[in-house]
Protein backbone atom coordinates (compact mmCIF):
# COMPACT_ATOMS: atom_id res chain seq x y z
CA UNK A 1 0.00 0.00 0.00
CA UNK A 2 2.74 2.62 0.79
CA UNK A 3 4.50 1.13 -2.12
CA UNK A 4 1.54 2.22 -4.09
CA UNK A 5 1.29 5.74 -2.22
CA UNK A 6 4.89 6.24 -2.94
CA UNK A 7 4.76 5.10 -6.48
CA UNK A 8 1.43 6.89 -7.00
CA UNK A 9 2.41 10.43 -5.63
CA UNK A 10 5.91 9.60 -7.34
CA UNK A 11 4.40 9.23 -10.76
CA UNK A 12 2.43 12.50 -10.19
CA UNK A 13 5.52 14.93 -9.71
CA UNK A 14 7.07 13.44 -12.54
CA UNK A 15 3.97 13.56 -14.83
CA UNK A 16 3.44 16.69 -13.71
CA UNK A 17 6.98 18.17 -14.12
CA UNK A 18 6.87 16.23 -17.59
CA UNK A 19 3.19 18.12 -18.41
CA UNK A 20 4.60 21.61 -17.54
CA UNK A 21 7.32 21.43 -19.83
CA UNK A 22 5.70 20.42 -22.85
CA UNK A 23 3.16 23.33 -21.95
CA UNK A 24 4.59 26.66 -23.40
CA UNK A 25 1.98 29.04 -23.08
CA UNK A 26 -0.26 29.84 -20.32
CA UNK A 27 -4.22 28.74 -20.72
CA UNK A 28 -5.86 31.68 -21.29
CA UNK A 29 -9.30 30.28 -21.07
CA UNK A 30 -8.59 29.55 -17.16
CA UNK A 31 -6.87 32.74 -16.11
CA UNK A 32 -7.22 32.75 -12.52
CA UNK A 33 -9.58 34.94 -11.41
CA UNK A 34 -8.77 37.02 -7.98
CA UNK A 35 -11.41 37.51 -5.55
CA UNK A 36 -14.21 40.14 -6.47
CA UNK A 37 -13.68 43.35 -4.44
CA UNK A 38 -16.02 45.01 -2.54
CA UNK A 39 -18.69 47.30 -4.25
CA UNK A 40 -17.97 46.32 -7.16
CA UNK A 41 -20.00 47.24 -10.57
CA UNK A 42 -19.94 44.76 -12.56
CA UNK A 43 -21.01 44.66 -16.85
CA UNK A 44 -24.44 44.99 -16.80
CA UNK A 45 -25.94 42.52 -20.43
CA UNK A 46 -28.80 43.90 -22.39
CA UNK A 47 -32.23 43.59 -21.49
CA UNK A 48 -34.42 41.31 -23.44
CA UNK A 49 -37.10 44.23 -24.28
CA UNK A 50 -34.28 45.85 -26.69
CA UNK A 51 -34.12 43.03 -28.71
CA UNK A 52 -34.62 43.43 -32.44
CA UNK A 53 -38.17 41.93 -33.74
CA UNK A 54 -35.50 40.20 -36.49
CA UNK A 55 -33.64 36.96 -37.27
CA UNK A 56 -31.12 37.96 -35.24
CA UNK A 57 -33.24 38.45 -32.28
CA UNK A 58 -35.18 35.57 -33.03
CA UNK A 59 -31.60 33.47 -33.03
CA UNK A 60 -30.77 35.10 -30.15
CA UNK A 61 -33.73 33.96 -28.25
CA UNK A 62 -33.24 30.43 -29.71
CA UNK A 63 -30.03 30.59 -28.05
CA UNK A 64 -31.64 31.81 -24.42
CA UNK A 65 -33.84 28.52 -24.85
CA UNK A 66 -31.12 26.21 -25.27
CA UNK A 67 -29.39 27.61 -22.36
CA UNK A 68 -31.92 27.08 -20.17
CA UNK A 69 -33.63 24.35 -21.37
CA UNK A 70 -31.04 22.41 -22.81
CA UNK A 71 -31.78 18.80 -22.09
CA UNK A 72 -34.97 18.61 -23.74
CA UNK A 73 -34.19 21.74 -26.72
CA UNK A 74 -30.56 19.91 -28.16
CA UNK A 75 -31.66 16.33 -26.66
CA UNK A 76 -28.97 14.68 -28.94
CA UNK A 77 -26.09 16.12 -27.62
CA UNK A 78 -26.93 16.09 -23.81
CA UNK A 79 -26.25 12.96 -22.23
CA UNK A 80 -27.08 13.56 -19.17
CA UNK A 81 -29.68 15.39 -16.74
CA UNK A 82 -28.17 19.38 -17.05
CA UNK A 83 -28.71 22.19 -18.60
CA UNK A 84 -26.29 24.92 -19.80
CA UNK A 85 -27.99 26.98 -16.80
CA UNK A 86 -27.32 24.63 -13.97
CA UNK A 87 -23.63 26.13 -13.50
CA UNK A 88 -24.09 29.98 -15.21
CA UNK A 89 -26.76 30.98 -13.15
CA UNK A 90 -29.53 33.74 -14.70
CA UNK A 91 -29.30 32.63 -17.98
CA UNK A 92 -25.97 33.21 -18.10
CA UNK A 93 -25.87 36.93 -16.83
CA UNK A 94 -24.74 36.42 -13.34
CA UNK A 95 -21.55 37.92 -12.29
CA UNK A 96 -18.79 35.34 -10.90
CA UNK A 97 -21.57 32.87 -12.21
CA UNK A 98 -18.82 32.02 -15.23
CA UNK A 99 -21.47 34.90 -17.26
CA UNK A 100 -20.85 34.72 -20.86
CA UNK A 101 -20.20 37.98 -21.70
CA UNK A 102 -17.16 37.22 -19.53
CA UNK A 103 -16.17 34.38 -21.45
CA UNK A 104 -17.53 35.50 -25.14
CA UNK A 105 -15.12 38.49 -25.72
CA UNK A 106 -12.23 36.45 -24.29
CA UNK A 107 -12.30 34.07 -27.52
CA UNK A 108 -10.31 32.96 -29.48
CA UNK A 109 -8.05 32.33 -26.44
CA UNK A 110 -5.26 29.20 -26.30
CA UNK A 111 -6.32 26.30 -24.10
CA UNK A 112 -4.29 24.03 -22.39
CA UNK A 113 -7.12 21.68 -22.07
CA UNK A 114 -6.53 20.80 -25.94
CA UNK A 115 -3.30 22.80 -26.64
CA UNK A 116 -4.49 24.90 -29.14
CA UNK A 117 -6.13 28.29 -29.84
CA UNK A 118 -9.95 27.97 -29.33
CA UNK A 119 -12.85 29.49 -31.10
CA UNK A 120 -15.77 30.34 -28.67
CA UNK A 121 -17.59 27.33 -31.01
CA UNK A 122 -15.12 25.15 -30.26
CA UNK A 123 -15.56 26.18 -26.60
CA UNK A 124 -19.18 25.14 -26.47
CA UNK A 125 -18.25 22.20 -28.44
CA UNK A 126 -16.24 21.54 -24.94
CA UNK A 127 -19.01 22.28 -22.89
CA UNK A 128 -21.11 19.56 -24.70
CA UNK A 129 -18.33 16.77 -24.56
CA UNK A 130 -17.74 17.27 -20.87
CA UNK A 131 -20.46 19.50 -18.85
CA UNK A 132 -23.14 17.89 -20.75
CA UNK A 133 -21.33 14.17 -21.56
CA UNK A 134 -22.92 14.50 -24.88
CA UNK A 135 -20.68 12.42 -26.82
CA UNK A 136 -19.51 13.99 -30.50
CA UNK A 137 -20.92 17.53 -29.91
CA UNK A 138 -22.91 19.73 -32.43
CA UNK A 139 -20.74 21.08 -35.59
CA UNK A 140 -19.25 24.62 -35.14
CA UNK A 141 -21.90 25.78 -37.80
CA UNK A 142 -24.99 24.03 -36.37
CA UNK A 143 -28.40 25.09 -34.80
CA UNK A 144 -26.95 24.78 -31.54
CA UNK A 145 -23.58 26.42 -31.59
CA UNK A 146 -24.87 29.26 -33.78
CA UNK A 147 -27.69 29.98 -31.54
CA UNK A 148 -25.43 29.77 -28.50
CA UNK A 149 -22.43 31.68 -29.80
CA UNK A 150 -25.41 34.66 -30.63
CA UNK A 151 -26.64 34.86 -27.56
CA UNK A 152 -23.26 34.74 -25.88
CA UNK A 153 -22.44 37.54 -27.99
CA UNK A 154 -25.87 39.71 -27.42
CA UNK A 155 -25.01 39.53 -23.89
CA UNK A 156 -21.87 41.22 -24.46
CA UNK A 157 -23.33 44.32 -26.36
CA UNK A 158 -20.99 46.63 -25.73
CA UNK A 159 -18.62 44.73 -23.19
CA UNK A 160 -14.75 45.13 -24.37
CA UNK A 161 -12.65 42.64 -26.61
CA UNK A 162 -10.31 40.94 -25.27
CA UNK A 163 -10.13 42.23 -21.63
CA UNK A 164 -10.76 40.32 -18.53
CA UNK A 165 -14.18 42.07 -17.02
CA UNK A 166 -14.74 41.71 -13.36
CA UNK A 167 -16.90 39.07 -12.22
CA UNK A 168 -16.15 36.77 -15.41
CA UNK A 169 -15.67 33.11 -14.24
CA UNK A 170 -15.98 31.79 -10.77
CA UNK A 171 -13.30 33.82 -8.91
CA UNK A 172 -11.10 31.50 -6.86
CA UNK A 173 -11.19 30.58 -3.64
CA UNK A 174 -8.03 29.42 -1.52
CA UNK A 175 -7.70 26.32 -0.27
CA UNK A 176 -7.86 25.82 3.30
CA UNK A 177 -4.48 25.88 4.90
CA UNK A 178 -4.65 22.10 6.31
CA UNK A 179 -6.27 21.03 3.04
CA UNK A 180 -9.99 19.66 2.45
CA UNK A 181 -11.92 17.59 4.91
CA UNK A 182 -14.29 14.72 3.33
CA UNK A 183 -16.14 14.23 6.36
CA UNK A 184 -17.02 17.54 7.24
CA UNK A 185 -17.81 18.50 3.99
CA UNK A 186 -20.28 15.11 3.38
CA UNK A 187 -21.85 16.69 6.97
CA UNK A 188 -22.49 20.26 5.27
CA UNK A 189 -23.76 18.38 1.92
CA UNK A 190 -26.26 16.32 4.42
CA UNK A 191 -27.21 19.88 6.18
CA UNK A 192 -27.52 22.20 2.89
CA UNK A 193 -26.90 20.20 -0.36
CA UNK A 194 -29.38 17.24 0.05
CA UNK A 195 -32.78 19.19 0.32
CA UNK A 196 -32.60 19.89 -3.18
CA UNK A 197 -30.09 17.92 -4.81
CA UNK A 198 -31.06 14.29 -2.63
CA UNK A 199 -29.31 11.83 -0.62
CA UNK A 200 -26.89 10.55 -3.14
CA UNK A 201 -26.62 13.77 -5.45
CA UNK A 202 -28.85 12.29 -7.52
CA UNK A 203 -30.79 15.67 -7.54
CA UNK A 204 -34.85 16.08 -8.32
CA UNK A 205 -36.97 15.63 -11.35
CA UNK A 206 -40.21 16.45 -12.34
CA UNK A 207 -41.43 13.34 -14.99
CA UNK A 208 -38.66 13.06 -16.99
CA UNK A 209 -36.82 16.23 -16.65
CA UNK A 210 -34.62 17.48 -14.11
CA UNK A 211 -35.53 20.24 -11.61
CA UNK A 212 -32.47 20.10 -9.22
CA UNK A 213 -29.24 18.82 -11.13
CA UNK A 214 -27.76 15.84 -10.31
CA UNK A 215 -24.21 16.63 -9.19
CA UNK A 216 -22.40 12.79 -9.23
CA UNK A 217 -23.46 9.38 -10.89
CA UNK A 218 -24.60 8.72 -14.66
CA UNK A 219 -26.56 12.01 -15.42
CA UNK A 220 -24.23 14.66 -13.72
CA UNK A 221 -20.66 16.09 -15.72
CA UNK A 222 -18.50 13.57 -16.73
CA UNK A 223 -14.95 13.55 -15.59
CA UNK A 224 -13.63 15.83 -17.95
CA UNK A 225 -15.46 18.91 -17.28
CA UNK A 226 -13.82 21.64 -15.08
CA UNK A 227 -16.31 21.38 -12.90
CA UNK A 228 -14.50 18.17 -11.98
CA UNK A 229 -11.54 19.67 -10.44
CA UNK A 230 -12.46 20.66 -6.70
CA UNK A 231 -10.83 23.77 -6.73
CA UNK A 232 -12.92 25.48 -9.71
CA UNK A 233 -16.56 23.78 -7.78
CA UNK A 234 -15.24 24.99 -4.63
CA UNK A 235 -15.32 28.36 -6.17
CA UNK A 236 -18.41 27.83 -7.84
CA UNK A 237 -20.04 26.83 -4.94
CA UNK A 238 -18.78 29.47 -2.80
CA UNK A 239 -20.27 32.43 -5.22
CA UNK A 240 -23.05 30.25 -6.31
CA UNK A 241 -24.88 28.09 -3.77
CA UNK A 242 -26.97 27.36 -2.23
CA UNK A 243 -29.35 28.78 -4.75
CA UNK A 244 -30.10 32.65 -3.59
CA UNK A 245 -27.96 32.40 -0.94
CA UNK A 246 -24.41 32.94 -2.24
CA UNK A 247 -21.14 33.62 -0.28
CA UNK A 248 -23.08 32.37 3.03
CA UNK A 249 -20.49 29.44 3.09
CA UNK A 250 -16.72 30.19 4.30
CA UNK A 251 -14.45 29.40 1.16
CA UNK A 252 -13.22 25.81 4.01
CA UNK A 253 -16.92 24.71 3.65
CA UNK A 254 -16.71 25.26 0.12
CA UNK A 255 -13.53 23.26 -0.51
CA UNK A 256 -14.95 20.82 1.67
CA UNK A 257 -18.42 20.12 0.05
CA UNK A 258 -16.65 20.91 -3.47
CA UNK A 259 -14.30 17.94 -3.05
CA UNK A 260 -17.19 15.86 -0.96
CA UNK A 261 -19.02 15.98 -4.61
CA UNK A 262 -16.14 15.61 -6.46
CA UNK A 263 -14.98 12.48 -4.38
CA UNK A 264 -17.87 10.25 -6.42
CA UNK A 265 -18.25 8.22 -9.53
CA UNK A 266 -19.28 10.27 -12.79
CA UNK A 267 -19.56 9.17 -16.47
CA UNK A 268 -15.78 8.42 -17.58
CA UNK A 269 -13.45 11.11 -18.96
CA UNK A 270 -14.45 10.71 -22.98
CA UNK A 271 -10.52 11.37 -23.42
CA UNK A 272 -9.90 7.93 -21.66
CA UNK A 273 -6.18 7.09 -23.00
CA UNK A 274 -6.41 3.23 -24.04
CA UNK A 275 -8.89 2.44 -21.97
CA UNK A 276 -6.46 2.92 -18.62
CA UNK A 277 -7.22 5.44 -15.79
CA UNK A 278 -3.88 5.75 -14.84
CA UNK A 279 -2.94 6.67 -19.10
CA UNK A 280 -5.78 9.03 -18.65
CA UNK A 281 -4.97 10.66 -15.23
CA UNK A 282 -0.82 10.97 -16.11
CA UNK A 283 -2.03 12.85 -19.78
CA UNK A 284 -5.06 14.87 -18.70
CA UNK A 285 -5.49 14.75 -14.56
CA UNK A 286 -1.99 15.25 -13.28
CA UNK A 287 -1.51 18.89 -13.76
CA UNK A 288 -5.46 20.13 -14.14
CA UNK A 289 -5.70 21.92 -10.63
CA UNK A 290 -6.81 20.35 -7.23
CA UNK A 291 -8.38 16.97 -8.94
CA UNK A 292 -9.04 13.07 -6.98
CA UNK A 293 -9.31 11.40 -11.18
CA UNK A 294 -7.17 8.51 -10.80
CA UNK A 295 -6.47 8.36 -7.28
CA UNK A 296 -7.48 6.44 -4.51
CA UNK A 297 -9.76 7.32 -1.98
CA UNK A 298 -10.83 5.78 1.25
CA UNK A 299 -9.19 2.71 -0.53
CA UNK A 300 -11.45 2.89 -3.92
CA UNK A 301 -10.07 3.99 -6.92
CA UNK A 302 -11.23 7.26 -8.27
CA UNK A 303 -12.34 7.55 -12.10
CA UNK A 304 -13.51 4.04 -13.19
CA UNK A 305 -16.66 6.31 -14.73
CA UNK A 306 -20.41 5.19 -14.03
CA UNK A 307 -22.56 2.33 -15.91
CA UNK B 1 -46.87 11.34 -18.75
CA UNK B 2 -47.01 12.87 -15.02
CA UNK B 3 -50.92 13.37 -14.93
CA UNK B 4 -51.30 10.26 -15.88
CA UNK B 5 -49.11 8.50 -13.78
CA UNK B 6 -50.31 10.78 -10.44
CA UNK B 7 -53.86 9.58 -11.21
CA UNK B 8 -52.75 6.00 -11.65
CA UNK B 9 -51.07 6.32 -7.88
CA UNK B 10 -53.56 8.51 -6.26
CA UNK B 11 -56.50 5.92 -7.27
CA UNK B 12 -54.10 3.15 -6.40
CA UNK B 13 -53.53 4.94 -2.70
CA UNK B 14 -57.20 5.65 -2.42
CA UNK B 15 -57.99 2.02 -3.02
CA UNK B 16 -55.47 1.32 -0.36
CA UNK B 17 -56.97 3.74 1.33
CA UNK B 18 -60.79 2.79 1.16
CA UNK B 19 -59.25 -0.52 2.11
CA UNK B 20 -57.91 0.46 5.54
CA UNK B 21 -61.63 2.69 5.82
CA UNK B 22 -63.01 -1.10 5.99
CA UNK B 23 -60.98 -1.60 9.35
CA UNK B 24 -61.93 1.09 12.02
CA UNK B 25 -59.28 3.43 10.46
CA UNK B 26 -61.57 6.50 10.80
CA UNK B 27 -61.43 9.02 7.43
CA UNK B 28 -60.18 12.23 9.23
CA UNK B 29 -60.34 14.41 6.38
CA UNK B 30 -64.24 13.88 5.66
CA UNK B 31 -64.71 12.97 9.91
CA UNK B 32 -62.14 14.27 11.78
CA UNK B 33 -59.99 12.67 14.45
CA UNK B 34 -60.93 11.29 17.83
CA UNK B 35 -60.35 14.42 19.47
CA UNK B 36 -63.00 16.63 19.92
CA UNK B 37 -60.78 19.46 18.69
CA UNK B 38 -59.44 17.69 15.53
CA UNK B 39 -62.24 19.18 13.35
CA UNK B 40 -62.86 17.40 9.54
CA UNK B 41 -59.92 18.97 7.03
CA UNK B 42 -62.89 19.37 4.30
CA UNK B 43 -65.31 22.03 6.43
CA UNK B 44 -62.20 24.52 5.27
CA UNK B 45 -60.02 22.14 2.68
CA UNK B 46 -63.42 21.33 0.14
CA UNK B 47 -63.98 17.92 -0.79
CA UNK B 48 -61.97 17.94 -3.52
CA UNK B 49 -58.76 19.17 -1.16
CA UNK B 50 -58.81 22.33 -3.53
CA UNK B 51 -58.85 24.76 -0.66
CA UNK B 52 -61.20 28.01 -0.24
CA UNK B 53 -59.74 30.79 -2.25
CA UNK B 54 -61.90 33.37 -1.05
CA UNK B 55 -61.47 32.95 2.58
CA UNK B 56 -57.21 32.34 1.33
CA UNK B 57 -57.22 28.67 3.00
CA UNK B 58 -55.18 26.47 0.74
CA UNK B 59 -55.11 23.53 -1.17
CA UNK B 60 -53.97 20.79 -0.32
CA UNK B 61 -54.90 17.61 -2.58
CA UNK B 62 -51.80 16.04 -4.06
CA UNK B 63 -49.37 17.84 -1.60
CA UNK B 64 -46.55 15.68 -0.19
CA UNK B 65 -47.33 13.68 2.75
CA UNK B 66 -44.04 13.87 4.16
CA UNK B 67 -44.40 18.27 3.45
CA UNK B 68 -47.60 18.33 4.75
CA UNK B 69 -46.87 16.02 7.87
CA UNK B 70 -43.62 18.40 8.71
CA UNK B 71 -46.03 21.35 8.49
CA UNK B 72 -48.93 19.69 11.02
CA UNK B 73 -45.99 18.71 13.50
CA UNK B 74 -44.42 22.32 12.95
CA UNK B 75 -48.08 23.28 13.91
CA UNK B 76 -48.17 21.51 17.04
CA UNK B 77 -45.28 22.83 18.40
CA UNK B 78 -45.26 26.48 17.61
CA UNK B 79 -42.88 26.69 14.92
CA UNK B 80 -45.59 27.16 12.14
CA UNK B 81 -48.19 30.02 13.38
CA UNK B 82 -51.91 30.16 12.44
CA UNK B 83 -54.32 30.37 15.38
CA UNK B 84 -56.48 28.20 13.21
CA UNK B 85 -54.22 25.14 12.65
CA UNK B 86 -52.37 25.07 15.90
CA UNK B 87 -54.96 24.16 18.17
CA UNK B 88 -56.34 21.51 15.09
CA UNK B 89 -52.68 20.33 14.46
CA UNK B 90 -52.50 19.35 18.64
CA UNK B 91 -55.82 17.50 18.76
CA UNK B 92 -54.30 14.95 15.98
CA UNK B 93 -52.01 11.84 17.11
CA UNK B 94 -49.21 10.93 15.10
CA UNK B 95 -50.74 8.15 13.83
CA UNK B 96 -53.72 10.40 13.03
CA UNK B 97 -51.01 12.74 10.80
CA UNK B 98 -49.51 10.01 9.18
CA UNK B 99 -53.06 8.40 8.20
CA UNK B 100 -54.81 11.92 7.05
CA UNK B 101 -51.61 13.02 5.66
CA UNK B 102 -51.48 10.12 3.12
CA UNK B 103 -54.70 10.14 2.12
CA UNK B 104 -54.44 14.09 0.90
CA UNK B 105 -51.15 12.94 -0.97
CA UNK B 106 -53.27 10.17 -2.60
CA UNK B 107 -56.21 13.35 -3.84
CA UNK B 108 -55.93 14.10 -7.36
CA UNK B 109 -54.10 17.13 -7.99
CA UNK B 110 -55.13 19.52 -10.78
CA UNK B 111 -52.87 19.31 -13.95
CA UNK B 112 -50.39 21.76 -14.35
CA UNK B 113 -49.20 23.08 -17.46
CA UNK B 114 -45.53 22.51 -17.81
CA UNK B 115 -44.00 26.20 -18.44
CA UNK B 116 -40.16 25.89 -19.07
CA UNK B 117 -37.45 28.55 -18.50
CA UNK B 118 -37.48 29.18 -22.21
CA UNK B 119 -40.99 30.24 -22.23
CA UNK B 120 -41.27 33.92 -22.98
CA UNK B 121 -42.39 35.54 -19.85
CA UNK B 122 -45.66 37.31 -20.07
CA UNK B 123 -46.07 39.65 -17.16
CA UNK B 124 -43.84 40.86 -14.03
CA UNK B 125 -45.38 37.84 -12.13
CA UNK B 126 -44.08 35.07 -14.69
CA UNK B 127 -41.19 36.97 -15.13
CA UNK B 128 -39.82 36.70 -11.70
CA UNK B 129 -41.75 32.82 -11.64
CA UNK B 130 -38.85 32.37 -15.27
CA UNK B 131 -36.06 34.69 -14.48
CA UNK B 132 -35.67 35.60 -10.83
CA UNK B 133 -34.84 38.53 -9.81
CA UNK B 134 -30.50 37.91 -9.53
CA UNK B 135 -30.15 41.44 -8.92
CA UNK B 136 -31.21 40.93 -5.12
CA UNK B 137 -30.21 36.64 -5.65
CA UNK B 138 -34.09 35.89 -6.03
CA UNK B 139 -33.69 33.11 -8.21
CA UNK B 140 -36.60 31.81 -10.40
CA UNK B 141 -39.75 30.49 -8.52
CA UNK B 142 -39.47 27.27 -10.78
CA UNK B 143 -36.06 26.47 -10.49
CA UNK B 144 -37.05 24.92 -6.73
CA UNK B 145 -40.85 24.73 -7.26
CA UNK B 146 -40.57 22.93 -10.50
CA UNK B 147 -42.35 23.55 -14.35
CA UNK B 148 -45.44 26.06 -13.66
CA UNK B 149 -44.98 25.56 -9.94
CA UNK B 150 -46.23 21.73 -9.93
CA UNK B 151 -43.68 21.41 -6.83
CA UNK B 152 -40.96 18.82 -6.25
CA UNK B 153 -40.05 16.54 -3.55
CA UNK B 154 -40.93 16.95 0.05
CA UNK B 155 -39.72 20.06 0.70
CA UNK B 156 -40.75 22.37 -2.21
CA UNK B 157 -44.49 22.35 -2.13
CA UNK B 158 -46.53 22.98 -5.21
CA UNK B 159 -47.96 26.84 -6.22
CA UNK B 160 -49.76 25.86 -8.65
CA UNK B 161 -53.56 26.48 -7.86
CA UNK B 162 -53.11 27.37 -4.66
CA UNK B 163 -55.82 30.86 -3.89
CA UNK B 164 -53.38 33.57 -4.50
CA UNK B 165 -54.55 35.19 -0.87
CA UNK B 166 -52.94 32.29 0.56
CA UNK B 167 -49.48 32.79 -1.23
CA UNK B 168 -49.43 35.96 -0.30
CA UNK B 169 -50.04 35.92 3.06
CA UNK B 170 -47.45 33.28 3.08
CA UNK B 171 -45.12 35.47 1.36
CA UNK B 172 -45.69 38.20 3.62
CA UNK B 173 -44.99 35.99 6.82
CA UNK B 174 -42.02 34.67 5.40
CA UNK B 175 -40.32 38.18 4.62
CA UNK B 176 -41.54 39.44 8.03
CA UNK B 177 -40.22 36.29 9.69
CA UNK B 178 -43.65 35.45 11.00
CA UNK B 179 -43.17 31.90 9.33
CA UNK B 180 -39.68 30.55 9.19
CA UNK B 181 -39.82 26.64 9.50
CA UNK B 182 -38.21 26.50 6.23
CA UNK B 183 -35.04 24.25 5.47
CA UNK B 184 -32.19 26.26 6.24
CA UNK B 185 -34.41 30.03 5.46
CA UNK B 186 -34.37 29.35 1.75
CA UNK B 187 -37.81 30.60 1.51
CA UNK B 188 -37.62 33.56 4.04
CA UNK B 189 -34.66 34.21 2.75
CA UNK B 190 -35.76 35.04 -0.82
CA UNK B 191 -39.10 36.70 0.64
CA UNK B 192 -36.97 39.56 2.30
CA UNK B 193 -35.51 40.45 -0.85
CA UNK B 194 -38.91 40.66 -2.10
CA UNK B 195 -41.20 44.00 -2.96
CA UNK B 196 -44.71 44.18 -2.47
CA UNK B 197 -45.58 44.29 -5.77
CA UNK B 198 -43.44 41.40 -6.94
CA UNK B 199 -45.72 39.31 -3.83
CA UNK B 200 -48.75 40.20 -5.24
CA UNK B 201 -47.74 39.87 -9.22
CA UNK B 202 -46.28 35.97 -8.70
CA UNK B 203 -49.11 35.36 -6.45
CA UNK B 204 -51.44 36.18 -8.98
CA UNK B 205 -49.46 34.51 -11.08
CA UNK B 206 -49.60 30.89 -9.74
CA UNK B 207 -53.05 31.24 -8.37
CA UNK B 208 -54.29 31.02 -12.10
CA UNK B 209 -51.04 29.13 -13.79
CA UNK B 210 -53.27 25.93 -14.51
CA UNK B 211 -56.23 28.11 -15.98
CA UNK B 212 -54.42 30.73 -18.33
CA UNK B 213 -53.22 27.66 -20.64
CA UNK B 214 -56.79 25.55 -21.44
CA UNK B 215 -57.69 29.18 -23.16
CA UNK B 216 -58.13 28.80 -26.54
Amino acid sequence: MKCLLLTCTTSFLLSGAVHAATIAMEDQSQIKVPAPAEHITYFQPPQQSELPDNAYGKMVMDGYALFVDTKRQAPQFVGNGLNCTNCHLDQGRLANSAPLWGAYPMYPAYRKKNDKVNTFAERLQGCFQFSMNGGTPPAADSREITALSTYAYWLSTKAPTGVELPGRGYPDVPEPKGGYNLISGAALYKDQCAVCHGDNGQGQKVGEDYVMPPLWGKDSYNWGAGMHRINTAASFIKHNMPLGKANSLSDEQAWNVAAYVNTHERPQDPRLVEGSVEKTRLKFHANDGVNVYGQTVNGVLIGQGTE
Amino acid sequence: MIPLKRTLLSSLMLLAVSNTQAQPTPNIYLQGGTQPGATACVACHGADGMGLAPAGFPRLAGLSADYLSKQLHDFQSGKRVSPVMQPLAKALSDSEITSVTAAIAAMPAPAVPAINRSRMPDGPGEKLALRGAWDRQIPECVSCHGPGGVGVGSAFPPLANQPAMYLAAQLNAWRDGTRHNDPNDLMGHIAKAMTEDEIKAVADYFSTVGHKEVKP
